[in-house]
Order: C-alpha cells, then sequence, then structure tokens
C-alpha cells in the first residue's frame, strides 16, 4: 500500500443517521452538494477519460492511494450514466483462471468494505450467488471451477438440487424440465450492489480529495507530442495532461481511435430487463450459463433479468428483441411462477468485448497514454478493483502484479486468459 | 351487497341490463358490463384503493387510463394471481376478485403508515446515508426494506394459461383508434394499402368514448361507429382491439400486446390468454394521443384529487359520479368541459381555480357563464385538506408569474377535486424509435422532431389537441403513410368536420408555491412518493441531471413510468436551476409502454417446446429395451443399458468389458457429418486440416485435427474419400455446427476459388459402431456379400455394403482402441441395420453399449473428447506437433507460431491412476501438496476420470504443466468441493494396448 | 431487431442470421511471412467503428454469406452485396466521426 494512503477525508461532509436527523429538523434544506461541478482546469497531472464507476473509482484511488491529487475525469454525459447504470448489478470472483481469479477477488474484497470506506451506502448485499448446472458437462466445468477457486481461497460450493431448492424454493428443479437442474455453485459471498450508488460514492469520494469531475465534457480528440500524450481536445475546450488514463467501456475503440491505434475490441448491446415490483419472492442470485439468463430481485422488489449479448456490433444501446425473447422463454422455464409478472423496462448497454472475454489494463503504444477496457459482461463486479489496478498503473507507470497479465501484447504472444463460460453469455 | 350510490341513473356506455358481481379486498360489489374496476369502485364509492410504495400514504384513483399511479391491484387469486394490475385498465367481468397492495393487515389500517409519520427522516435517497454501521450491518436493514417495498406479491403457483406470439406485416401500421388513428387508417385503408389499426381499449373511439362532441353533424360515437364498420368492411384493413402497442424497435418492428382473454374470469378453451404481434410495418402512423398532467400542490395525493379528464370520462362514458361537490382546478381551458360534465350529470362545481389571472378562452368561458359557477382566475390551490379523503380546498392568489402565492387563503368545501396542468403527447413509442423531442413552449410539453424511423405522428400525440385538428392530421398521416408505402391515396377520403373550438394557451405552473413558512408534501410522483421538495433535494445535492434526479428519487421509475411525474420533475428542475426545459433535456422512454407479461413474451416456446430435442433414428429401439439417457447438447443419448437389478456402475462395467473381450456396439449417429464435393475438396480439408490429405487413397479414412485461426483446436475427427472428388467428414457431437459454420465461412469467404461444396448431413445418416474382438465376424455375419476381411476393408478403410438389404457405408476405425467398424445407413434404415446386426451378433453375445462405456473406453485409450478439446488446447498438448504439415500453410498455422503456443510453458496430455484405490474426483485440480497455505499453486487439472474395469482401479487424463518433468511422480488429484485428495501416480495417457495392435486385428 | 435483405431469400429478421464480423479483412496470402504483431493484427484487431460498418452476415436458410453496410448508431442498414464484391460507391471503409 502507498505511504500516501489513510489520508482524511478533508471536505466531505459525513453521512450517518445522526446528519440524517439533524438534516431533517431542517428541512433537508442544508444538505451539501455530493461534488462539485468545477470548470476544467487548463492543465492536469492526470486525466481519465470516463465518468463510469471504473474511471470515478480510478481517480478516488490515485488520490487516496497514490496521492495524486490534480486530476480531472471527464464525462461526456452524466457521471455513471453508461454500463455503471446499466447493469445487473452482481458482484462475484469465482472465475476460473488464477489471473481473473485474483484480480476480482481483490475487487470483492473493496466491495465487502466499500461502504464504509466511501461513507456512502453502495447497498452490497451478499446474498450468493449461484450458477446452475443442466448437464454433465455444465456439471463437470463447475466441479473443475469450484475446485480452482478453492484452492485460490475463494468461497465456492456445489450444491446439490435439494439444496438449491432450499435456497431458491421457486425455481424448477423437476427432473423432466427441458434443461433440469442438475447442481449449482454457490458463491455465498457474491451479490449484488446499488450500481448508481457506487458511482456516486466515488465520485462523492473523489470530490472530496480534490479530483475535478467534468461532466458534459466529450473527448474528441488525443494529442500526442511524438510517441507521447500531451492532453485531450474534449467539447469544452483542449485540457493538457500529463497522463492520460482511458476507462471508456463500449466506446474504447473509437478513443483508441483518436490515440492512433486499434484494440482487440467489439462493442455489442447487452440487454436487461426489470419486472415490476413485487413482495420479496426471490433472494439469492441465480445464473444460467446454458440458457443465458440471469436473475435477482432488486431493493425495490424488481426482478433484475439479463440476458446474453447481441451478436453484432452495435453502439445504439439497445439489441434485438429476439434476444430478449429467448431469455425470458429461459427464466419462465426456470422459473414457471413469473410466467403472469411483466416486463416493466427494458434497455440496453455498449458492452466491449475482448476475444478471450478478459479485459487489457495497461499501457498503449502512445507513451503515458494508458487504457482500461475490454471488461465485456463483466465490469460491474471489478469497479473497484478495477480502479485500484489501474491507478497503480497509472501512477506507477507500470501495472501491478494483479493486472500485468492482463495487457494488451497479449494479443501478440498469445498469453490469453481464456475465461469464455466465465459469464452467462456466450461471447 | 351496496348499490352503486353514485352511479348516474343514465347515460354512460355501460350495459345496465347485465349486471355483474365482484370482489374487493373482501367486499362484494357490483357493477355492469362495459366497466373498469376503477369505475366501478367509484360507482360504489370506493374512494381508499391503495397505498403508496414509501410512505403508505392513503390513495384513490387518479385517472381513467393507462396513466394511473395509485390504483393498482392484484386480480384472481391461485394460480391466476396477477399483481400490479391498473384498475383502470381492468375490464369487469362476473365473479373477478381483486385485492389491494402494500398493505398490513389492511388497507384501512396499515402499520406501514408509520413510513408516513417518519417521511420526514426519510427524504429521497436518505439509504445512501445511512444503514452503513456496523460494516456488513446492510443486509440486516435490507431485509426489513426488502419486505417493505415492492408492490403486489407474486403467485406461488405455475401459469395455467398459454400464450401466443403472431408475427404480421402490413404497409401502414396505425397505433391508436381515436379520432386522429381511425382517420389515418380510414385514408390508408381506403388505398388498398394492407392497414393494421390496433388500440388498446375494448372499442373503438379512443378519447371519443368519454366526449360530447359531434363530427359530421352527428354524435361522435356514432361516427365512430360508421368509420369502424366502414374499416371492417375493407379486407386490407385488420383491427385489433385490447391491444397495445408496447416496443418500438429497429426497422420498424413494432409489438402489439392483444389480451385476447383477459376480461373473461379465464380464456375459453383452446384460447390464448394474450398473444404477442411483432408487426413488421413499411409505414406507422402514431395516433396514440395525449396524457393529462397533474398539478403539482401540498397534499395533492389525497383521495378525491383526479386528473378532470378521468372526472369527465368517468361521468360520460361510465355514467359514475367521482363526488358529491366539486372543485376544478387547471392552467388550461380542457378542463371546462369537466365542468360542463360535472354539472350536466348531477355534481355541483363550487368553484374553477384557473392560475391563469386572464382566464380561459371563449368557449371555455361560456360555459362557466351559462352555468354560473364561481370563477378564480390568477388563482391556486395551495392544498388539500382532509383525512380520508378530501373534505376542502385551500386557494390563494399567485403572485410574481406564479413564483408565490399571496393574500388571504379561503377554503372551498368539496370531496373531488379536479386538477389539468395541461397535456402530454403520448411520445412514448416516437421515443422508443429513436425519434427526437422538441419541447413546445406554446403547448407547454414535448412533442415529435425529427423522425428515425418510417414513421409519422398524427393528432394530440404530436401536439394537435384540438379534434378538429385530429381529425384532418390523421387523413393526411394516413394518406401519406400510404403514399409512400406505396399506394395511391383516394382522391374522395376527407377529414371528418367538428366545430373548431378556440382555446386560450396553456399556462405553466409546474408546483404551486406553498405559502411562506409552511411545509407539506407536493407530489411530483405519486406512485413512488417523490415530492417537489426531494427533487430540490437532489439537485441541492448535486443529482442535476434528469437521469440523476431519476434514479435518486426514483422519479418516474414505478410501474406507469412516470406518465403523469416525468415533465412535471423535470420542469421543476430546470426552475430550480434557474435552466430551460430544453437544456435539462428529457429522459428516454424505453419499451414497453406499458408491462408485458412475461409469458406472453415467450408465448409457446415454454417447456418441452422451449429447444427442440434432437433423437436418434434408433431412439425407439433404445427405449424399447429401458435405456437409461442423458442429455448432450440438444440430443438425448443412451447413457448405459441396465439390466432389471443391475445399478449403473455394474452395467456400465459389463458393457465396457462386453468390448474389450467379446464385442458391442453404439448409437454414433448424434455425430456431425458433413460431405465435402468438388474438384478442390482435398486442396480444401489441406487448408482446414493441421495434416495431409492431397495423398488420402480414394477408400480410405484419416483422423485429424482441425484450428481456429487462432490455433486452438476446434474439433477432430475422420473424413474419408469416398469418391476422387467427395469426402465424407465425421465431427464430434457437440461441434457440429460449428465445424460446418466454419468450412462454410472459409469456403465462401477466404477461399471462393475453390471448387467444393458444403453439404451438412448428420441428420441424413444413422451411425453405429461395433467395437471388440469379435466385431469383424459380427459384421461378416450381416454384410450381404463382399469380403470385410483385413484385404477388402483394412484398419482406416472405407467399404460400400450392404446389410439388411440396405445399403451401407463401413469404416474400419475405432475410438474404443478395439478393432471396430462404424456403420452409416441412411436414416430411415437405422433401426432395421441395428437390429439386422444385433441379430448377426446374438452368436458372439454382442452387447449394446452407452455413451458412459464409450467414455470409459476412450479414456482407457487416451482419445481425447471435448473435456479436452476445450477452446484452450493445441494439438501439441496432446502430442500431435508431428501431423501439422511444416511445408504448407493451414487455418492456426501461424498462430501455433506465436511465443505463447510455440515455447510458452504448456500443460500438456497425461494419464494419471489412482495410488490408493480412491476414486479420482471429477474436476480435480493436480497440485503438489493440497494442504499448502492458500493459494495452493495448481499444475494441471483433470479433464475425464472414470473406474477402468480392465485396470481395475480409478483412472483420469489431465492435462498437467512440466508434464515430462512430473511422469512416474505421485501428485495430488485435490477436489476441495469434495473433501479428496488422492493421490495419483502420472504416467502416459494410453492406459490400454499402447501399441495399438488390436485396432489392427 | 434487425431486417436484413439476404441476397437470395430476401429480407428477414436477424434472428435467421448469423453474424461474422468486420468484413473486408483478407486473410493474408503469406501468413508465415508475417511478424508476430502483423498476424495478432489480422486475428484480433478491429477498427470497431461508430458509423458505417461494414460486416458479414451468413443467412441461416440458404446458408450463404454476403457483406452488409450498416450504421452501428442508428442501425440503419444502407446496403447488402455479394461476397467478393467492392462495397457500393458512396461508401468507404471508415468510421464516421462522432
Amino acid at each position: 500500500m502507498h505511504a500516501t494512503s489513510g489520508i482524511p477525508i478533508v471536505t466531505m461532509s459525513k453521512y450517518s443517521i445522526f446528519s440524517l436527523v439533524r438534516n431533517a429538523l431542517g428541512y433537508h434544506e442544508n444538505w451539501p452538494l455530493a461534488w462539485r461541478s468545477p470548470e476544467p482546469k487548463a492543465e492536469y497531472d492526470v486525466v481519465i477519460v470516463g465518468g463510469g464507476g471504473h474511471g470515478l473509482a480510478t481517480a478516488y484511488y490515485l488520490a487516496k492511494e497514490h496521492g495524486i491529487r490534480n486530476v480531472a475525469v471527464l464525462e461526456k454525459g452524466w457521471l455513471g450514466g453508461g454500463n455503471t447504470g446499466r447493469n445487473t448489478t452482481i458482484i462475484r470472483s469465482n472465475y476460473l483462471w488464477d489471473e481473473s481469479a485474483a484480480l476480482y477477488e481483490h475487487s470483492l474484497k473493496l466491495y465487502e468494505g466499500l461502504s464504509q470506506e466511501l461513507n456512502f451506502n453502495i447497498m452490497f448485499s451478499q446474498r450468493g450467488v449461484l450458477n446452475l448446472a443442466h448437464n454433465l458437462h455444465d456439471m463437470r466445468e463447475l466441479s473443475r471451477r469450484v475446485n480452482a477457486n478453492r484452492l485460490n481461497g475463494i468461497d465456492s460450493e456445489i450444491l446439490t438440487p435439494e439444496q438449491i431448492k432450499a435456497i431458491v424454493p421457486i425455481l424448477n428443479t423437476s427432473p423432466t424440465a427441458r434443461y433440469p437442474v442438475l447442481g449449482a455453485s454457490l458463491q455465498r459471498r457474491g451479490g449484488t450492489a446499488r450500481h448508481d450508488a457506487v458511482a456516486w460514492g466515488f465520485a462523492r469520494g473523489a470530490d472530496a480529495h480534490g479530483v475535478d469531475i467534468i461532466q458534459n465534457c466529450e473527448v474528441t480528440g488525443i494529442r500526442r507530442n511524438g510517441a507521447r500524450v500531451e492532453g485531450v481536445e474534449t467539447s469544452r475546450g483542449y485540457i493538457a495532461a500529463k497522463k492520460v488514463g482511458v476507462v471508456v467501456a463500449g466506446h474504447c475503440s473509437v478513443l483508441a481511435g483518436m490515440a492512433g491505434f486499434r484494440l482487440p475490441i467489439e462493442s455489442h448491446p447487452l440487454q436487461a430487463l426489470v419486472s415490476e415490483p413485487v413482495k420479496p419472492i426471490h433472494h439469492s442470485v441465480v445464473m444460467s450459463n446454458a440458457v443465458h439468463v440471469y436473475v435477482s430481485q432488486s431493493d425495490k422488489g424488481e426482478l433484475v433479468i439479463g440476458a446474453g449479448i447481441d451478436a453484432y456490433n452495435s453502439y445504439a444501446q439497445r439489441g434485438s428483441f429476439a434476444v430478449v425473447e429467448g431469455q425470458i422463454g429461459a427464466l419462465v422455464e426456470l422459473f414457471p411462477i413469473f410466467s403472469r409478472l411483466r416486463m416493466m423496462r427494458q434497455w440496453g448497454g455498449i458492452v466491449d468485448v475482448c476475444p478471450d472475454a478478459s479485459p487489457i489494463i495497461g499501457k498503449t503504444p502512445v507513451e503515458n497514454l494508458f487504457f482500461n477496457c475490454g471488461w465485456g459482461t463483466g465490469g460491474f463486479k471489478a469497479t473497484p478493483g478495477s480502479g485500484w489496478v489501474f491507478a497503480h498503473t497509472i501512477a506507477t507507470g507500470e501495472p501491478h502484479p494483479l493486472n500485468a497479465p492482463f495487457t494488451l501484447e497479449r494479443f501478440t504472444t498469445g498469453f490469453l486468459i481464456d475465461e469464455h463460460g466465465a459469464a452467462a453469455v456466450a461471447h | 351487497m351496496t348499490s352503486q350510490p353514485f352511479r348516474r341513473l343514465e347515460g354512460g356506455l355501460i350495459d345496465r341490463d347485465r349486471p355483474l358481481t365482484f370482489r374487493f379486498d373482501g367486499s362484494t360489489f357490483t357493477g355492469y358490463a362495459g366497466d373498469t374496476l376503477a369505475s366501478a369502485l367509484l360507482a360504489n364509492g370506493v374512494t381508499l384503493v391503495g397505498r403508496s410504495f414509501k410512505y403508505h400514504r392513503r390513495r384513490g384513483i387518479v385517472a381513467a387510463g393507462v396513466e394511473e399511479p395509485n390504483a393498482l391491484a392484484t386480480l384472481r387469486e391461485g394460480n391466476r394471481q396477477e399483481p400490479n394490475l391498473r384498475a383502470t385498465q381492468v375490464e369487469l367481468f362476473d365473479g373477478l376478485t381483486a385485492s389491494s397492495q402494500n398493505r398490513w393487515p389492511s388497507l384501512d389500517f396499515d402499520v406501514g403508515g408509520i413510513n408516513n409519520i417518519l417521511s420526514r427522516f426519510l427524504p429521497a435517497g436518505f439509504y445512501y446515508k445511512t444503514f452503513m454501521w456496523p460494516a456488513g450491518a446492510w443486509m440486516f436493514y435490507e431485509r426489513f426494506i426488502r419486505a417493505a417495498a415492492g408492490l403486489g406479491k407474486a403467485p406461488l403457483l405455475g401459469d395455467p394459461d398459454y400464450y401466443e406470439r403472431r408475427h404480421a406485416h402490413c404497409d401502414v401500421l396505425v397505433v391508436g383508434a381515436g379520432p386522429a388513428g381511425l382517420s389515418a387508417a380510414l385514408a390508408a385503408g381506403r388505398s388498398g394499402a394492407r392497414v393494421i389499426l390496433v388500440d388498446d381499449n375494448a372499442a373503438l373511439g379512443g378519447s371519443l368514448r368519454g366526449d360530447t362532441a359531434t363530427i359530421n353533424e352527428v354524435p361522435a360515437l356514432a361516427w365512430v361507429d360508421e368509420v369502424g364498420g366502414t374499416l371492417e368492411a375493407l379486407e386490407n384493413v385488420r383491427i385489433l382491439t385490447r391491444a397495445t402497442a408496447v416496443g418500438y424497435y429497429d426497422q420498424n418492428l413494432i409489438t402489439v400486446c392483444e389480451r385476447v382473454a383477459d376480461h373473461l374470469a379465464r380464456p375459453d378453451p383452446h384460447q390464448p390468454r394474450q398473444r404477442l404481434w411483432w408487426v413488421r410495418a413499411k409505414r406507422v402512423v402514431l395516433a396514440t394521443g395525449a396524457i393529462e398532467r397533474p398539478l403539482v400542490f401540498a397534499n395533492n395525493d389525497l383521495p378525491g384529487v383526479m386528473l378532470a379528464s378521468a372526472v369527465r370520462t368517468y361521468q360520460l362514458q361510465y355514467a359514475v359520479k367521482c363526488g358529491r361537490r366539486a372543485v376544478v382546478f387547471t392552467n388550461n381551458d380542457s378542463a371546462y368541459s369537466c365542468v360542463s360534465a360535472l354539472m350536466g350529470g348531477g355534481v355541483p362545481v363550487s368553484a374553477v381555480v384557473d392560475t391563469r389571472a386572464s382566464g380561459p378562452g371563449d368557449a371555455a368561458r361560456k360555459i362557466v357563464d351559462s352555468s354560473g359557477v364561481e370563477c378564480l382566475f390568477g388563482h391556486a390551490v395551495v392544498g388539500a385538506l382532509g383525512r380520508q379523503r378530501v373534505t376542502s380546498v385551500e386557494v390563494m392568489a399567485l403572485a410574481d408569474g406564479g413564483s408565490r402565492v399571496t393574500g388571504r387563503s379561503r377554503v372551498i368545501d368539496c370531496d373531488l377535486l379536479c386538477v389539468s396542468g395541461g397535456w402530454n403527447p403520448t411520445v412514448h413509442l416516437f421515443s422508443q424509435s429513436q425519434g427526437k423531442l422538441r419541447y413546445d413552449e406554446g403547448l407547454t410539453s414535448f412533442v415529435p422532431d425529427a423522425s428515425s424511423q418510417a414513421e409519422s405522428s398524427a393528432g394530440a400525440a404530436r401536439g394537435e389537441l384540438g379534434l378538429d385538428a385530429c381529425l384532418r392530421g390523421g387523413i393526411e398521416a394516413g394518406a401519406e403513410a400510404a403514399r409512400l408505402a406505396g399506394f395511391t391515396p383516394t382522391e374522395d377520403v376527407e377529414a371528418a368536420r367538428c366545430d373548431h373550438v378556440d382555446e386560450a394557451p396553456v399556462e405553466a405552473l409546474w408546483a404551486v408555491p406553498l405559502p411562506a413558512r409552511r411545509h407539506g408534501k407536493r407530489f411530483v410522483d405519486l406512485q413512488n412518493d417523490v415530492t417537489a421538495e426531494d427533487v430540490a433535494l437532489a439537485d441541492r445535492e448535486g443529482y442535476q441531471s434528469v437521469e440523476h434526479l431519476k434514479r435518486y428519487t426514483t422519479l418516474g421509475m414505478g410501474t406507469d413510468q412516470g406518465r403523469t411525474s416525468n415533465v412535471n420533475g423535470l420542469a421543476i428542475l430546470a426552475g430550480l436551476r434557474d435552466s430551460d426545459i430544453p437544456s435539462v433535456g428529457t429522459t428516454t422512454f424505453r419499451p414497453p409502454f406499458n408491462p408485458v407479461t412475461l409469458g406472453t413474451i415467450t408465448a409457446r416456446e415454454v417447456g418441452a417446446d422451449l429447444a427442440p430435442l434432437r433423437l436418434s433414428p434408433m431412439h425407439d429401439w433404445h427405449a424399447g429395451v429401458g435405456a437409461n439417457f442423458v442429455t448432450v447438447g440438444l440430443w438425448l443419448r443412451t447413457q448405459f443399458y441396465a439390466r432389471p437389478g443391475e445399478a449403473m456402475m455394474e452395467a456400465i462395467n459389463r458393457e465396457v468389458l462386453a468390448v474389450r473381450n467379446a464385442v458391442g456396439m453404439v448409437d454414433v449417429s448424434t455425430l456431425g457429418k458433413i460431405e465435402i464435393q468438388g474438384r478442390d475438396a482435398a486442396e480444401f480439408l489441406e487448408r482446414v486440416y493441421i495434416n495431409r490429405w492431397t495423398n488420402l487413397q480414394v477408400g480410405r479414412c484419416r483422423y485429424g485435427f482441425m484450428l481456429r485461426e487462432d490455433g486452438f483446436i476446434l474439433d477432430d475427427g475422420t473424413t474419408t474419400r469416398v469418391a476422387d472428388n467427395n469426402f465424407y467428414m465425421t465431427t464430434t457431437t457437440a461441434q457440429a455446427g460449428p465445424v460446418m459454420a466454419h468450412l462454410e465461412y472459409y469456403a465462401q469467404t477466404v477461399w471462393p476459388e475453390l471448387h467444393v461444396h458444403l453439404t451438412s448431413v448428420t441428420d441424413q445418416w444413422a451411425g453405429m459402431a461395433i467395437a471388440g474382438p469379435r466385431s469383424r465376424e459380427v459384421l461378416a455375419a450381416a454384410c450381404e456379400g463382399g469380403d470385410v476381411g483385413d484385404e477388402s476393408l483394412p484398419f482406416m478403410g472405407y467399404l460400400e455394403s450392404r446389410i439388411a438389404g440396405v445399403p451401407v457405408r463401413l469404416f474400419r476405425m475405432t475410438f474404443s482402441g478395439e478393432m471396430a467398424y462404424e456403420v452409416h445407413t441412411p436414416s430411415d434404415y437405422g433401426i432395421r441395420v441395428w437390429e439386422a446386426l444385433m441379430a448377426a451378433g446374438k452368436d458372439f453375445a454382442i452387447t449394446p453399449y452407452g455413451t458412459e462405456a464409450m467414455s470409459v473406453l476412450r479414456i482407457e485409450k487416451g482419445h481425447v473428447v471435448g473435456a479436452e478439446l476445450d477452446g484452450r488446447t493445441i494439438p501439441a498438448d496432446f502430442g500431435f506437433e508431428r501431423m501439422q504439415k511444416k511445408d504448407r500453410d493451414f487455418i492456426g498455422k501461424r498462430s501455433l507460431e506465436r511465443p505463447a503456443l510455440a515455447y510458452g510453458p504448456r500443460k500438456r496430455f497425461v494419464g494419471l491412476i489412482s495410488e490408493d484405490g480412491r476414486k479420482i474426483p471429477r474436476g480435480a485440480q493436480l497440485v503438489w501438496n493440497p494442504t499448502a497455505p492458500k493459494p495452493v499453486p495448481m499444475l494441471g487439472h483433470v479433464s475425464s476420470t472414470c473406474y477402468s474395469p480392465n485396470l481395475g482401479n480409478y483412472i483420469a487424463l489431465a492435462l498437467l504443466e512440466d508434464a515430462d518433468g512430473y511422469q512416474g511422480k505421485l501428485l495430488y488429484a485435490s477436489s476441495p468441493l469434495t473433501d479428496s485428495h488422492v493421490p495419483v501416480r502420472v504416467g502416459h495417457s494410453v492406459f490400454i494396448d499402447p501399441e495399438g495392435e488390436r485396432a489392427r486385428g | 431487431m434487425l431486417l436484413i435483405e439476404c441476397p437470395w431469400c430476401g429480407p428477414r429478421d436477424d434472428q435467421d442470421f448469423t453474424y461474422g464480423g468486420e468484413a473486408h479483412i483478407a486473410r493474408p496470402e503469406r501468413p508465415e511471412k508475417l511478424s508476430d504483431e502483423q498476424w495478432g493484427d489480422y486475428l484480433f484487431m478491429r477498427s470497431n467503428p461508430k458509423g458505417t460498418h461494414l460486416e458479414r452476415w451468413v443467412c441461416n436458410g440458404c446458408r450463404r454469406w454476403f457483406n452488409v453496410c450498416r450504421d452501428t448508431v442508428t442501425d440503419e442498414i444502407t446496403a447488402v452485396y455479394r461476397m467478393g464484391e467492392k462495397p457500393p460507391g458512396a461508401i468507404k471503409k471508415a468510421g464516421r466521426k462522432s
């Protein structure tokens, strides 16, 4: 850990039950801004492009862990408005390969203390994540992954259909189901968090450390001096920067294009939907690789349902209704009682998919320009961990051991980290 | 049973000859055919219908249609229970049972009402600021928050009804059958275009069903009937009622949810409950009307505060009086028609409070002048008073352009307050279509601007609120849509005539100011309990983007999608920020427009019909002898054939030994089969396989690996040269589809110059493998004519013959390692040939075997399957590097030369034997020391494991790093999952007959 | 849901097709002559443009591959052309600035 960690939060007014009561007496007219809306300065030590969870976390840890406070986060729209605010909020770390497991586990551990760290309730609810197995092949893959997880020190177990039924009584575990449930892996420490709160909590924390969060500021160009980055052109003028970190998910190829290189990434729609809110009926998170659906119930009562990605490239933030149809078919088969519930809202995000379904976090062909992208469908669960290692990479100029394997060069050397099958989606 | 005290004796579109009985919260009421649940409840004087989401405040019916935020009920019971239905959209039927939601123990006395008392401590987003201590305590608090949240209860039983999907195509889709939609459908229909007209309601007419206007000198409804009749008579027009257009997707795909049987106690036999139409339209006309906005003032959520248009609809369409004495509060002229409807229906109006100092236009003024209702212009209702429901309202004068209220307040008694804050065009579908919205200052609302798809809006949906404009705009939009779809509109279709009503413009008043030094709840979003003060709090804390406002306060996130609240909330935010509304922006409207039953979306693809099940041509034979089946992808395969009283392992061991010692037969019809033909077929194989193919003789087979371009193995399999330019390829079961797609891709896009044709023939050929030392004898006994000895059918040879009079293809190849043959025959003859072979093998004790025995046999021989070829392995991992052509390119070759694959540390294929006779666990990881501190270094993993009856021990195949170094060494197959850490000896991957002599015979 | 016009089967919903990624990426004639960087570029690097995208699809009915020009922001399809053909005149293979 860096020497400057533990710097007290200087400007943030503390949230607590007491401050809530005190402010209630004043009709809530005295709450301060959660973050400022400053005008951009002419120059920063570090400019982070992208005001989603990952970008804000990067800025927060740059300031807190590395003492780099002259930082701007540039967001073309509203902060947390991309995939952070559009995902199905599942958090887990039960990945197959050591490299992935270490990175996601680091993130999960940060999540476990994040509400206190940020003094902002991100509602991390460790309600357990189940991955269903529907055939012998699934069971074998689950066993392999769970054993690897356990040897890596990550909590993971396999449940019998009876044990699953005890946790998810409404699940169709009939042996005659079209997709019978033979078993499931369970990570009890996995769960969900309130996605917006993660972005807002990091924003408030970063702001308190002096980071400038600049919304409605679109980066339109990356200025280079030879091999080195100098700054960014934006819709609000040129901003000079000693270092630039780009963490823009689905738009990473566009930014890479501005810097003069290409990425091994395609941007795809990923769709999700919520049902109307109902009283608590589903208390865990259920994912099924085979049928491409995952479902949890939010604190508001909505069933939050995710689908597989659409096959084609798109920046449209919407996908094919056929994908939603297939996802709901699988859902109703797994949960027959959901048939009479109703879809309230559907939407799409733009996910940046790498050929090996693992992210790229590190250096680029341009000096002092760093990219963090390729999270595909798995970005939300990595938010604090991703920001933490990316901050380290930017601050020191070299990757942390946790993200060292996740280089761009692996697509030249072939040292891929193939996590296909890690998510409930076929990439 | 109570009478219907608030029902007018005459008028309305209800059928008084058909009384219906229904129950709400256990009490029995009556209504009439034509009622909605809401109108019937109002007719019975039921004003308290629900509790709000957060504060559990008492709530009544506000609206008469899709915009209703409060009156959500659970309908029906048992397995047909359905939560969160809007009472305003539920058609009444006899025996209907409904109950209120989100209250305990009862609607009238709700414990959750404590939240209202504590509401001061529960502002927007309060949960982000607390429940954080001690760490990890959130889950404790969360339990209570979850229990308090949610609305209705989900059913606990499976759905007894079924659903349908229907695909439809048309030239012009008209959404909405009000004045504009009917006109559009008429103009388009007359042109000959295929028209689909959809409307949410049970009958045509839209807003005209609660209107007193005249069209073409007849009552509006007579005109509706006439147009409806004309459209019905046109063969090219299809009318769907009870059908809501819910989603507008790419390239004019519109989903329409038709409620086929929701107005019945249960669907008729053979009738779906709902049907989802997927309509592709060349052109779309959106005639979706407009939705009235409420006004925002203190206590505006009290039961008895209703939208003026809804009160008018209840009065005219349902003959229901919504109260005994009314006050009308408005900022526009439309509410004055509510005044005339109330007065005409016997509900006295105490006052009209109009925020506009100059009052309304002439037509509206005529209504109040003739009825003598007191008018308070330039005034506003600053608060609704009452505990259970409205008993009076407090009115004050507005000053400084509506920014404050002034003077003495005056209290006016009433039990009904009709409010109108202007109209929002229903732009949801337009917005879903990616069309851009424009803020219209005159209308104080968002209207469609540039279209993004082949679509136009008509009537109130585009901000033309007057009836005459709707009729005219509908005709124009319908004719234009037909023309753009390639039809010629007929000249004789003219817009219907009606009187033009001059209205004074609406004057925005987004929130009525609170009198000085007063606090109160002014609700913006009734369903989610978001107040004007919450909007101010969000702004104060920096949640200043519209999306932040929504997410922080939950404004507009309810089941009504903020139909009555979005624009008010946005405008209040703009006011706080001293900004104009367009620059604050608007939120995106997401599909569906109205919630859609999940069952309707999946339709008939449920249960067994969710995905196809593939059966072997010999399936019936296996089933007939009582085989145990297992799912492999979409296939159902025989896992093993247990004899009576035989356990699974016993059966498997018996089958394995039968193959090793005598002969067995297994169904391999699921293997992928591809015919590769053309003069360049051999050259094509040369490019897609790692090994050599051009030198393969006709009548010979060869085993090969196929790589992806990134160097990893796609599949393995055997391909046979049937004729010079004709190869017959087999793939693994799982990869049949991907291999076919892979080959087609290269044949068509990369090497189109090659003369090669690919045909998947998986379903055309049945396949069976006979294996074991006596397999040749069985084959010889079965084959009609022709020798099957080593001469004519050597190892890896191919022969065409006949069995049971049927042509067969014989391949001498082995998966078990024994002498073995594959027999392929046209699928329809599968059982015939199988039975012939069984009969021929009887004397040799032929034993049918399943996938489990097949798996044991191949593990004993170290043959790879999908468990090893998992997309992460290369040929060298299995010792097949010498198979790779050195002198020419093939798919994936260059990738194998990259550092990671050429000389990176790779795990290689080994065999494992249990050291202490214990079972080697499935999915185990190979470790040096299972009790080492975590993370325990993993050296490899077990890919396949089984009990070998031939070795009398447990064996496994694995991928292991430094495989050569660990040869002969002891490692642990570690499975923390089963808490077993089995010592295993590392050895060669082939356990039986390493020289391969048995196969060659 | 996209409506794609197969040159042989006519317009169909996107679920009747399979997507094949960026078009006009020619497989190198002599892969062995390429450096690891060049080969990695061919294998993995994609323009992934925001705007006009030339892409390949295969029809699940007639099993034939063809090219599609689609805007990745609006999903509008402006051209469909056969394998081996060049994109229609005005369309350039380049990302739209946005």
